[in-house]
């Protein structure tokens, strides 16, 4: 569906922020977007909207190139960003004007979701708070029914109660034709969601697998001190949560705290496993 | 639902179904939420619950009829009694008599502490 190609990007006078990088999104799947902070990910992110235009290399959305932006193209994606300016009208007039934007939008859908979320349809945005704007826009971005959904930092502003709403919303609006992707650092508030994990370091792809394919190859957990066998990064000298390679060990839950950690610390090791392990299960 | 961050949540959901079948909440041969349902139910990835359901499909626990839902099986109940007794006898128990040569508890304490146990109930 999305498809980047030797993707180079990098601001005026600085340095590169995104070097080659080649990813693959396909539809009916939630991918997580992670790095830490300034690697690029809000960056590759706008790319993919069409915001920013790559230096060289191409981000394709079904073939297209969306640095074109077509209206074909642009109403297929919507972006809920982290940053934004809503203008100081209602939220009904601010469905009025943007839904005329995005041929798959749902009126009823929208209304719904504002009820979930506690808003009225006569409020004006301008007098909302931060996360009830935040909400809004979520509201919005679900309802447009776009192939594509981009969202920076969703959850950030929201209060907890919202923060499983939102999950609830997002666990009943995949479907196998929809494509979204979450970049975020409140891993803990979205780790049930996620089904593919991306993460961006020193300006390049350096993790990009389903979650199927990590709890195949990989084994988190607290591994007694006898047990160093495939050990590949652990936390803490005492008790420290570990990750293994799984090999015949019994499957786990991915803790995506840890693995982010160990792709950090352990990038070609972690890839070696899921390379090695994926020729291991053909034979 | 609260995970346990060691177990594959689609097993966790799993344990749900089992509770809800041995409790009775869910009779045999009654429908049971939607895949999309229990996603939300429990806000998970759809594919993670659908993974739950094949799961309990291939163990016969529930079935799928065609263009209506979900169901549990007719002998739902004891399928799921036998899968749990089974799980208790080779899994907890031997967790439990490990604990208690730790701790140096013998089996007549245990079994002053079942039949007190027993007795509080009644």
């Amino acid at each position: 569906m999305l498809t980047t190609n030797k993707l180079y990007f990098n601001y005026p006078t600085s340095p590169s922020v995104l070097k080659s990088i080649n990813l693959e999104l396909k539809p009916g799947n939630i991918y997580g977007l992670f790095g830490k902070n300034g690697e690029g990910k809000s960056t590759l992110i706008k790319i993919m909207s069409g915001l920013l235009f790559p230096k060289s290399g191409n981000c394709t959305f079904n073939g297209r190139s969306i640095q074109q932006r077509e209206p074909e193209t642009l109403q297929d994606i919507f972006l809920i960003p982290e940053e934004f300016e809503l203008p100081s009208i209602s939220i009904k007039a601010f469905e009025h004007i943007n839904s005329v934007f995005y041929p798959n939008f749902s009126k009823e859908q929208f209304y719904n979701l504002l009820e979930e979320f506690h808003l009225k349809p006569q409020q004006i945005i301008s007098n909302l708070s931060f996360g009830q704007k935040k909400k809004v826009l979520i509201a919005f971005g679900i309802a447009v029914n776009t192939q594509l959904l981009l969202m920076d930092e969703p959850t950030n502003g929201l209060d907890i109660p919202s923060k499983s709403q939102f999950r609830k919303v997002m666990a009943a609006s995949v479907d196998s034709g929809k494509c979204i992707v979450i970049s975020t650092h409140q891993v803990r508030d979205l780790h049930s969601l996620i089904n593919h994990v991306i993460i961006l370091d020193n300006a390049q792809l350096i993790f990009d697998e389903s979650l199927d394919q990590v709890t195949k190859m990989l084994w988190f957990g607290r591994a007694s001190s006898t047990e160093q066998t495939g050990l590949i990064y652990s936390e803490g000298a005492f008790g420290g949560r570990s990750v293994h390679a799984r090999m015949d060990k019994e499957e786990t839950e991915v803790d995506l705290e840890l693995l982010f950690n160990g792709v950090l610390n352990e990038p070609a090791r972690i890839n070696q496993i899921m390379q090695n392990n994926d020729h291991g299960t053909r034979v | 639902m609260d995970f346990d961050n060691s177990k594959p949540i689609y097993l966790q959901i799993v344990d749900f179904f089992y509770e809800n079948i041995l409790s009775k909440q869910w009779q045999e041969g009654s429908r049971i939420p939607s895949v999309r349902e229990v996603a939300m139910m429990v806000e998970v990835n759809p594919n993670t619950a659908i993974r739950a359901f094949n799961h309990l499909q291939d163990l016969e626990v529930i079935y799928n009829k065609r263009g209506i839902g979900y169901f549990v099986s007719n002998n739902g109940y004891t399928t799921v009694l036998d899968i749990k007794r089974k799980e208790f006898l080779e899994q907890n128990l031997p967790n439990l008599f490990k604990q208690m040569s730790l701790l140096d508890i013998g089996i007549e304490e245990l079994n002053n502490a079942y039949n007190q146990h027993k007795n509080e109930e009644e």
